[in-house]
């Protein structure tokens, strides 16, 4: 029986203030109206214009539940297609990024299709003559994601129509992909260094809530970098030179203080960031060459100004979290309620030096693969969690830390980086864009 | 000055093993030079270390923080433990340069790593530079490449 399905006053009820129910992280029939709703009414993070540079590059990539492909079309625009032949559904491209050429072309009965999906041709057409084909849905071609935005080089997408646009969605929040691409001194980035990949038998959302989780890194992380801490503490103080490791883990144990001064800031819509004074990425070492670029590109005002804003997570809801100071996007893929795949993508800042590049691979794969110390110890409290719900001692999650009820009315904020506001908000923005459309 | 054998080499990689699959991981440590990597790509053929990224590429210092985070009281991913099996083909000496003291060896594996009710089976290949120092045979670095590299793996917590 359909507990939530067609029942938008049930779905809200999943979302009191301070409370979550346990449904939102385990229920199947849940997750399959997030499937339908939320990430049809929210833009959605697609992918990079630097995957497909050139036209008839694409790149396979899912939006929530649905396949589709990213595709630089002939005149130059970035077009989103469901990843569906429109004759019998076979997946037109499965591997990843490729070249079409000036069409695709199924690889079953040879229909084939221009780059923004319209049908060029069928084998043997005149089997189709007389038969009103031209009405039939496959006659349309491949369908296009309709609603779709390059920003910056960075294209999302918003499967249903109506709601917000994608301004109104993000609002000031883009300021936080403008840093990342900024600190590039000729404003563009380039993915490179491939993509760690990562599955966790946990709710998507669950990930997205750690982003500004900023009460568990001391606890949760002491076994790895707090192990890291030990480990070079003989070495401090000899004249050694601390390795970009150690700069790297040390941060995450940083007292309760460190993570209260660096604030938080809410945006409506559900996304927000932390870091705002400073963050865990504030104290790397200078990266020599850099800073005389930036300068001789931006005037050192704007260069230091640029430099300044060590922003530590940026959560794009609903599944995407930034780290421009270190040029780093990872997506939260939803697969089922309890099972979600963790892509860490990295960029290269064009025109800057490698050592750069070099330092995100290494935060990469000390913190975000599976062989990670760090994600070893998130991954065990998420997988906890999940089986944790599944008890009947009680059905609600708390995220009431510096709670007021005044911030309902701030869709905009910085506060307290400890709060537990920012979940709220993604909560809020949850109920909202999940109910939009029921 | 005496060189070692090939079974000198290849022996020395099937102890290494074993020390793995008992859990040994201060002796192991021992075994490799001060500035000997362990280093598993992420990406097919992988070439470079540093641009590209890598599920492990770890020298002494951080494969000395693994190993001792191993052993935490607060290391709740660890609690408990993991264990670990591997099964090697008798490793292929691959090249050997007495003159500079340096081998390479080539090992494909089946590993099998368990904690609580599950366990996951890898497939790949170590390869080896092994090098004399002291006159005992060191690694300056151990490769893993697995089969399927770049596919989404849950946690993988020990060595291979």
């Amino acid at each position: 029986m359909s507990r939530y399905r067609g029942n938008p006053e049930a779905v809200r009820g999943l979302i009191r203030e301070t409370e979550v129910h346990r449904d939102v992280y385990i229920d199947p029939e849940v997750f399959e109206l997030e499937m339908e709703h939320l990430f049809a009414n929210t833009w959605v993070y697609v992918g990079h214009g630097s995957q497909i540079p050139n036209p008839g590059d694409y790149f396979t990539t899912t939006i929530g539940a649905q396949p589709v492909i990213m595709v630089r079309h002939t005149d130059n625009t970035i077009k989103v297609l469901y990843n569906r032949c429109p004759h019998k559904g076979t997946k037109i491209a499965i591997d990843g990024c490729g070249n079409a050429g000036k069409f695709f072309r199924c690889p079953y009965h040879a229909w084939t299709f221009k780059t923004d999906g319209s049908l060029l041709a069928i084998p043997l057409k005149k089997g189709y003559e007389n038969t009103g084909f031209e009405a039939s849905e496959a006659a349309k071609g491949m369908s296009p994601v309709k609603h779709v935005k390059n920003y910056r080089e960075f294209v999302f997408a918003k499967m249903n129509d109506g709601g917000l646009s994608f301004e109104e969605f993000f609002g000031d929040s883009l300021s936080s992909f403008d840093n990342m691409i900024d600190r590039s001194p000729v404003g563009k980035l380039e993915l490179a260094g491939g993509t760690l990949r990562y599955m966790h038998n946990c709710n998507w959302k669950m990930l997205v809530e750690n982003q500004t989780d900023t009460c568990h890194p001391m606890v949760a992380h002491e076994s790895s970098a707090g192990t890291a801490r030990e480990v070079w503490k003989p070495y401090e103080g000899t004249g050694a030179k601390k390795p970009m490791a150690v700069e790297i883990f040390l941060p995450f144990v940083s007292p309760y203080e460190f993570f209260e001064g660096m604030g938080i800031r809410v945006w409506d819509n559900g996304h927000g960031h932390t870091g705002v004074s400073h963050s865990i990425h504030s104290d790397y070492s200078a990266v020599p060459g850099y800073f005389d670029k930036m300068v001789a590109a931006y005037g050192e005002e704007r260069a230091k100004a640029i430099l300044d804003e060590n922003r530590h997570n940026t959560v794009y809801f609903p599944n995407v979290m930034i780290k421009g100071p270190i040029q780093l996007l990872r997506i939260f893929r939803p697969l089922a309620a309890n099972k979600t795949l963790v892509e860490s993508y990295t960029f290269r800042l064009v025109d800057a030096p490698d050592l750069l590049l070099e330092r995100t691979q290494m935060y990469n794969r000390l913190i975000n693969a599976p062989t990670s110390v760090v994600g070893h110890d998130d991954l065990e409290m998420y997988e906890r969690a999940q089986e944790g719900l599944a008890s009947n001692g009680n059905e609600w999650v708390n995220v009431q830390r510096l709670y007021d009820p005044s911030e309902l009315d701030h869709p905009v904020a910085i506060t307290n980086g400890t709060t537990e506001w920012q979940m709220r908000n993604q909560f809020r923005a949850w109920s909202k864009f999940m109910t939009q459309s029921m | 000055m005496t060189y070692p054998t090939d079974k000198d080499l290849i022996d020395f990689v099937i102890r290494e093993t074993r020390m793995l699959d008992e859990l040994r991981f201060n002796e192991w440590l021992d075994l490799f030079t001060d500035n000997g990597i362990y280093w598993m790509p992420a990406e097919w053929g992988q070439t470079d270390h540093k641009l590209v990224g890598s599920l492990m590429y770890e020298d002494k210092l951080l494969l000395t923080v693994r190993v001792e985070r191993l052993k935490g009281n607060r290391t709740f991913s660890q609690k408990p433990k993991s264990r670990c099996h591997h099964v090697i083909q008798t490793p292929t000496v691959d090249a050997r340069d007495d003159a500079k003291g340096e081998y390479q060896l080539y090992t494909p594996f089946h590993y099998c790593e368990t904690r609580l009710d599950d366990s996951t089976w890898f497939a790949g290949w170590a390869k080896h530079t092994l090098v004399i120092e002291n006159g005992a045979l060191r690694i300056r670095l151990k490769r893993v490449d697995l089969v399927n590299c770049d596919a989404a793996f849950g946690n993988i917590q020990l060595f291979m």
